[in-house]
């Protein structure tokens, strides 16, 4: 009696309260992702050369496909530039712009072996600080081979020792992309 | 039924021991000879009613005096002894009352339905030296509760080393629903509104659920019987966080017609401070109301309750890092990589959260030995997490999330001589809604649940000094999920032979699947309360509890931001299985009371999250942590003693031990609580003021039984990538913190009270880390701290 009625009640009730959530999801777009990092470095005398990761499952297990397009030449300066892509949303979004606008709150960080070469900045954000989207490269003068790793790091403390001269150290701040081009070539 | 027969077969096994046992029956009438069937007739401890004739028995009574109270609505009640000899009739005449025809209001005792399990309380004095902290920091009052925290604001209770969805919170009688599955978001209560807060360390509350593999919180409001009106308001300054809390409520109590309640709470703190440094955005928020209003007639009750919880947390900035290079350097360096100047500001990472709870309560006296109840509640839960994003992103959540749950509750309570019986069912539908909006892969996506449970819980008391419990509950559960999976990961997990049918839909390289799942599940109670003389008591207690994997463990699929991990659910993950058994010695002397109570919790497909690794994405290489499932026994002993020296002086200790192993793998558990000892000497003397002093130590061990999940990665050392071993197995050193309480009360106007409290937590401002923290790997627990609290009673 009581106890069936309220039963009724229950199932009238979850019956109503379920019915109404049949729509299928909106799949997320990714807007901030970035799935792709290409580093160019252009040379007057010498064959440009690119280097992209590229890892389209974001946070997915696959790992990014890193692919180099050729080697580098010794003692030779090279005008570098790196751009971020998102190739996950249709159209491809360039987020580089977005870095250069709040450049203030990035910078690129270049990592490699003293003997792969020596970076320099040459571009400035609104404050007179290194951003790091435009580089040179100053290659080394004996033939060798090395990783070159390419971090950009979100607010970093851009005043902190080192940091305005490319080392990481003290940077802090989170890292937007963190690259890694295995076995780049000098010769 | 099912648990008659299931009891009655317990109740064998128990067997009866001989007693001298007599039987009191006889007949109640009115003065002209009308029977008076369910007159109230309590002999010893025996409640009965007398039957539709008037008619009543009470069985295996004691010999000798025994108090015998008759009484029905509108007569003058019987309150005499009687020396019991022999088995004898009673007959008792009642006598109209003639003076005013006061109608008498009906009401059950609580009757305590597990009485096999000694419960642990925790009182208002306590609850209100909390008042500016957490629920979860409370409960360490509690020996073998622990606590697991994220910094020093999110606080989940741990008992007998378990947590999360095995220790269910139930507040008001109403199962807390809020998303509290990860381990970084703590329960969604205020503690100022409990009364009473009780911790059940097994599963033997089975009217409140069956999965309860660690243990329930109960939490009771404030429920004031008599006809007065009072306020209260806790005023707590703090140096740690330079900030205050207020909470002020009003109570009108009533033993019938109309009572309310109503709470308000304030709190506002800046970041916390390390001995050495500022523990950058770890400030919070938190404004909570709730009230409840009730009318109480001759028969029954029926009451509104309503609550909100309101709260912003800043999430630690160093902890916010990043990939393995960055939780390499924070475990080595072991400074945080963040530490700004003292702020009361609070940056992203930041949690918002809201919880909302209505409920309407219905309660019908039969007699005095039955009743009925009938609930239903609602609750809404808002999760908004904020994480530090590019641009205008900074301003949009990187997950949002809104849980809805409607359920409904009806409880039968029955009392019958030697029995009591408790019966009822629940259902509840659930819904989770994960907004897209945010433009980050939800780590929980959307889904509905459905379930039933029905169950019956008896006590028998076999004699005055035995009883015996046995409760049965079954449970019915169906979720299903829409999910979108990146097609590597499906293939990562697996999931392509097992799980193909889920797939409903396609979309780039994802796929939308539609995972459905449903349970049947059985737990179950029993145990036993004995009694000898001079106040030994030994309580024993066996339970079965079956716990369903939790969303998280299901669906989890990507970079939970807030810990810099990567998080993955399994599929194929089974229901876990839970039989605990737990006995408990209570001895207490005339000034010195012990307690021990050794456990043994035997777990089939215990779930845990476990570190397996690491996967690298575009911005480096992050931890992997999966969920597994193992077969884990905890085992260990909780002590507590009381000494109450003199007058003045009283001295309490506890100690909480706990071993988990991981049977399949053979080796230890994670995140295991380490042993912890607590000593406490406190001073009071009422004559000056009320005064009270304490002096509390609290040690912590280090654990050294943990598992060694550490795993090499490279990161760039002196512009070269070097391979390094990351630590993240490692628990930090012991600490021992030392705290000081005192307080003093006086009398203001009238009834009116003042009490004014000084305390100083961890006075010797000592740097340490606990295990049981999720952040522990990026910076130091909190300084010393000091409070003063004033209280109002008007």
């Amino acid at each position: 009696m009581k106890n069936s009625k309220i039963l009724a009640l229950v199932l009238v009730s979850v019956l109503t309260f379920s019915s109404c959530s049949d729509d299928d999801p909106i799949a997320v777009n990714e807007e901030e992702l970035i799935t792709t990092v290409t580093t160019t470095l252009t040379s007057a005398g010498s064959p440009t050369v690119t280097m992209t990761s590229r890892d389209l499952d974001g946070d997915g297990p696959n790992l990014p496909v890193v692919t180099i397009s050729g080697n580098l030449s010794i003692s030779t300066t090279y005008t570098g530039a790196v751009t971020f892509l998102n190739e996950s949303v249709t159209p491809t979004e360039d987020i580089t712009k977005e870095v250069k606008e709040e450049g203030y709150e990035h910078q690129l960080f270049f990592q490699a072996p003293p003997a792969i070469g020596v970076f320099t900045y040459t571009d400035l954000d609104k404050n007179g600080k290194p951003i790091g989207l435009a580089f040179t490269l100053r290659t080394g003068s004996a033939a060798t081979t090395g990783d070159i790793v390419v971090v950009l790091r979100h607010k970093p403390l851009k005043d902190a020792a080192g940091v305005a001269a490319g080392s990481i150290t003290n940077a802090a701040g989170s890292t937007d992309a963190s690259v890694t081009y295995r076995g780049v070539v000098l010769r | 039924m099912q648990s008659k027969i299931f009891s009655f077969c317990c109740f064998c096994l128990f067997c009866t021991v001989g007693y001298s046992q007599i039987t009191v029956s006889g007949k109640i009438t009115t003065q002209d000879g009308i029977p008076l069937p369910g007159s109230h007739v309590h002999i010893g401890k025996r409640i009965v009613s007398s039957d539709a004739a008037g008619n009543y028995s009470v069985k295996r009574l004691a010999a000798g005096n025994t108090k015998v109270f008759i009484s029905y609505i509108g007569f003058r009640s019987i309150d005499t002894t009687v020396n019991l000899v022999v088995d004898q009739v009673l007959n008792f005449t009642l006598k109209i009352k003639t003076d005013q025809l006061q109608e008498v209001v009906i009401r059950q005792k609580a009757n305590k339905l597990n009485k096999s399990l000694l419960e642990q309380n925790i009182k208002m004095p306590t609850i209100e030296k909390f008042s500016n902290q957490t629920l979860g920091d409370i409960l360490k009052e509690v020996a073998g509760v622990s606590s697991l925290k994220t910094g020093s604001t999110v606080v989940k209770p741990v008992i007998n080393g378990l947590f999360g969805s095995r220790v269910p919170i139930i507040n008001n009688n109403v199962r807390l629903e809020d998303q509290q599955w990860g381990t970084e978001h703590a329960p969604n209560f205020d503690i100022n509104a409990a009364g009473k807060i009780t911790v059940i360390k097994g599963a033997s509350g089975l009217q409140y659920g069956g999965d309860a593999v660690g243990g329930l919180v109960v939490i009771e409001p404030i429920s004031v019987k008599k006809d007065t009106l009072f306020g209260k308001t806790i005023l707590n300054m703090v140096s740690n966080g330079r900030g205050s809390s207020i909470s002020t409520s009003l109570h009108k109590g009533n033993d019938k017609g109309w009572s309310w309640n109503a709470l308000g709470t304030y709190k506002y703190m800046g970041d916390k401070e390390a001995p050495d440094y500022v523990l950058s955005n770890s400030g919070n928020r938190e404004a909570n109301f709730s009230g409840d209003i009730k009318f109480t007639g001759k028969k029954y009750d029926v009451s509104g309750y309503y609550s909100f919880y309101n709260t912003t947390i800043g999430i630690l900035s160093a902890s916010h890092t990043g990939n393995v290079n960055d939780l390499y350097n924070s475990i080595t360096n072991k400074i945080p990589s963040v530490v700004n100047d003292f702020t009361y500001d609070i940056n992203n990472p930041k949690q918002k959260v809201q919880h909302h709870l209505a409920k309407l309560n219905y309660n019908y006296y039969f007699d005095e030995t039955a009743s009925l109840a009938v609930q239903y509640s609602f609750q809404f839960n808002k999760r908004l997490e904020f994480d530090v994003r590019r641009g205008d992103f900074n301003n949009r959540a990187a997950l949002d999330l809104e849980l809805s749950t409607h359920a409904v509750n009806v409880d039968y309570k029955k009392t019958l001589h030697d029995w009591s019986l408790k019966s009822g069912f629940n259902g509840s539908f659930q819904n989770n809604f994960a907004n897209p909006a945010t433009g980050i892969r939800p780590l929980i996506p959307n889904f509905d649940r459905i379930e039933f449970g029905t169950y019956g819980i008896v006590n028998y008391d076999i004699s005055d000094s035995f009883s015996v419990d046995a409760g049965l509950r079954y449970d019915f559960s169906q979720v299903e999920a829409t999910k979108f999976y990146f097609k590597s990961r499906w293939d990562e997990r697996g999931y392509n032979s097992e799980f193909a049918d889920f797939i409903v839909g396609e979309q780039g390289n994802q796929w939308l699947a539609k995972p459905s799942f449903t349970f049947h599940n059985i737990s179950a109670s029993t145990g036993f309360h004995k009694e000898f003389g001079q106040d030994l008591h030994w309580y024993t207690n066996v339970s079965l509890a079956t716990r369903n994997p939790n969303p998280s463990e299901f669906f989890s699929d990507g970079l939970h931001h807030s810990t810099g991990v990567i998080e993955l659910g399994d599929l194929a993950l089974d229901k876990e299985q839970a039989v605990k058994l737990s006995t408990t010695l209570q001895k207490k002397w005339t000034s010195f009371s012990v307690e021990v109570n050794p456990f043994i919790n035997s777990i089939r497909n215990f779930m845990f999250l476990r570190p397996v690794g690491f996967e690298t994405t575009i911005r480096g290489a992050f931890p992997v942590w999966e969920y597994q499932q193992t077969n884990a026994r905890l085992a260990g002993v909780d002590v507590q003693t009381h000494w109450k020296i003199n007058n003045q002086w009283q001295h309490d200790f506890a100690l909480a031990y706990v071993n988990g192993r991981d049977l399949t793998n053979k080796e230890f558990l994670i995140d295991i609580p380490p042993l912890n000892l607590s000593n406490k000497i406190q001073f009071a003397k009422t004559e000056w003021s009320d005064l009270k002093l304490e002096f509390k130590s609290e040690m912590v061990l280090r654990q050294n039984r943990f598992p060694d999940n550490n795993f090499i990665t490279s990161i760039v050392a002196n512009n070269e990538l070097t391979p390094v071993l990351v630590d993240i197995s490692t628990p930090p050193p012991a600490y021992q913190l030392l705290h000081f309480y005192s307080e003093i009360s006086f009398k203001t106007f009238g009834k009116s009270s003042t009490t004014i409290a000084f305390s100083i937590q961890n006075i010797l401002n000592t740097t340490y880390r606990d295990y049981l923290n999720r952040q522990r790997f990026f910076a130091d627990e909190m300084g010393r701290n000091l409070q003063l609290q004033l209280k109002f009673n008007y």
